[in-house]
C-alpha cells in the first residue's frame, strides 16, 4: 500500500524557507536596480533558479519523494535547458 | 492496515496521482519554457525597446505580487500540513488565507493592467500597432505571458475552493488527502513560474 505514507514537512520548516525566499525576493530588487549591465541578468536569473530550487525541495516536497520523481523533475529542467541552449546557438551563427 | 478487512478494498493509489499531477506539471513548465524562450530570443534581438518597455511596469506593485504569491505558497504547504496532522480547523484557515492571497494578487493585476489600459496599451488597441516592433513585442509577451499566468490563478483558485469544501465536509481528511496535495502542488506550480517572470519582466532593464 502506497497510500499516504508521505514525510510530513513541519510549520517551522515551512516558514524558514519562506523567510529565504523573502530575503532573496529583496536581494533580487536590490541587486537588480544597480546598473551592472548583462551581470544584473546573470544575477537575477541565479536568484530566481535558487529560490524555484527551494519552491520544489520544500513546499513540493521532492526532498522526501521517490528517487524516480526526483529525477524526472531534474531531466525536464535539463531538457528546457538544452532547448535554450540549442536554439541560442541556432540565432547566434545563423 | 489492521483493519483491512472490516471493509472492502477502495480502488485507489495516491501515489500514481501524485506522479500523474506532476506529468501535468512538466507540461505546464514547457508551455511556459516555451514562451520563456520567446521572451528571451526577442528580447536579445530588441534589447532598447525591452529595455524601455519594462520601466513601463512598477516593480512596487510586482514586488507586492512576488511577496502575496510565496506566502500563499506557504499558507498552502501547511495547509497539507495541517491536514496530514489532522487538524482541520487549521487547514480551512490555511486554504482561506491562500485563497484571500490570490485574490489580493488578481486585484494588483487588475490596477496594473487598468493602468496600461488607460495608456492604450492592450492587445488589439489602436496605439498597439502603430509601436516600434521591439515595444510591440514587448507588450505582446508582458500581457501573454501574465495574462495566461493569472488564468493558472483563477483555476488554482477554482481547485483550492473545491479543496475547501471537500475538507470542510470531510472528504478530504488525515487518511485521504490527494486532492489537496495535488491542488497544493498546482498552486505551488503558479508561484514558481511567477519567480520567474517576475525578475524577467520587471527587474531586469
Amino acid at each position: 500500500m502506497a497510500n499516504n505514507v508521505s514525510h510530513i514537512t513541519e510549520y517551522r520548516v515551512l516558514g524558514k524557507v519562506l523567510l529565504v525566499l523573502m530575503l532573496m525576493t529583496f536581494l533580487t530588487i536590490t541587486v537588480t536596480s544597480f546598473d551592472l549591465g548583462a551581470f544584473s541578468v546573470t544575477i537575477a536569473l541565479l536568484i530566481a533558479g535558487f529560490k524555484a530550487f527551494m519552491v520544489l525541495t520544500y513546499f513540493m516536497h521532492l526532498k522526501h519523494e521517490s528517487l524516480l520523481l526526483r529525477i524526472l523533475v531534474g531531466s525536464v529542467f535539463v531538457l528546457f535547458a538544452l532547448i535554450i541552449l540549442i536554439t541560442f546557438i541556432d540565432y547566434a551563427y545563423r | 492496515m489492521s483493519e483491512k478487512h472490516s471493509h472492502v478494498e477502495e480502488h485507489r493509489d495516491d501515489e500514481a496521482s501524485k506522479l500523474g499531477m506532476w506529468l501535468f506539471i512538466f507540461t505546464e513548465l514547457l508551455l511556459f519554457g516555451g514562451l520563456f524562450l520567446v521572451y528571451s530570443i526577442f528580447r536579445s534581438e530588441y534589447h532598447e525597446a525591452f529595455h524601455k518597455s519594462s520601466l513601463e511596469l512598477s516593480v512596487t506593485i510586482g514586488a507586492i505580487n512576488t511577496i502575496a504569491l510565496l506566502f500563499s505558497s506557504m499558507t498552502i504547504a501547511m495547509a497539507l500540513t495541517a491536514m496530514q496532522k489532522n487538524n482541520k480547523k487549521l487547514a480551512l484557515l490555511m486554504i482561506g488565507i491562500t485563497l484571500f492571497m490570490a485574490v489580493i494578487f488578481l486585484i494588483n493585476k487588475y490596477f496594473e493592467w487598468g493602468h496600461k489600459f488607460e495608456m492604450g496599451l492592450y492587445p488589439g488597441s489602436p496605439l498597439m500597432p502603430l509601436l516600434d516592433r521591439g515595444y510591440l513585442l514587448y507588450f505582446s509577451l508582458y500581457f501573454f505571458m501574465t495574462g495566461l499566468h493569472a488564468l493558472h490563478i483563477i483555476i488554482g483558485m477554482i481547485l483550492l475552493f473545491i479543496c475547501l469544501f471537500k475538507v470542510k465536509n470531510g472528504t478530504i481528511n488525515n487518511k485521504r488527502y490527494s486532492l489537496l496535495e495535488n491542488g497544493a502542488l498546482y498552486w505551488h506550480l503558479v508561484d514558481l513560474i511567477w519567480i520567474f517572470l517576475f525578475p524577467l519582466m520587471y527587474l531586469i532593464s
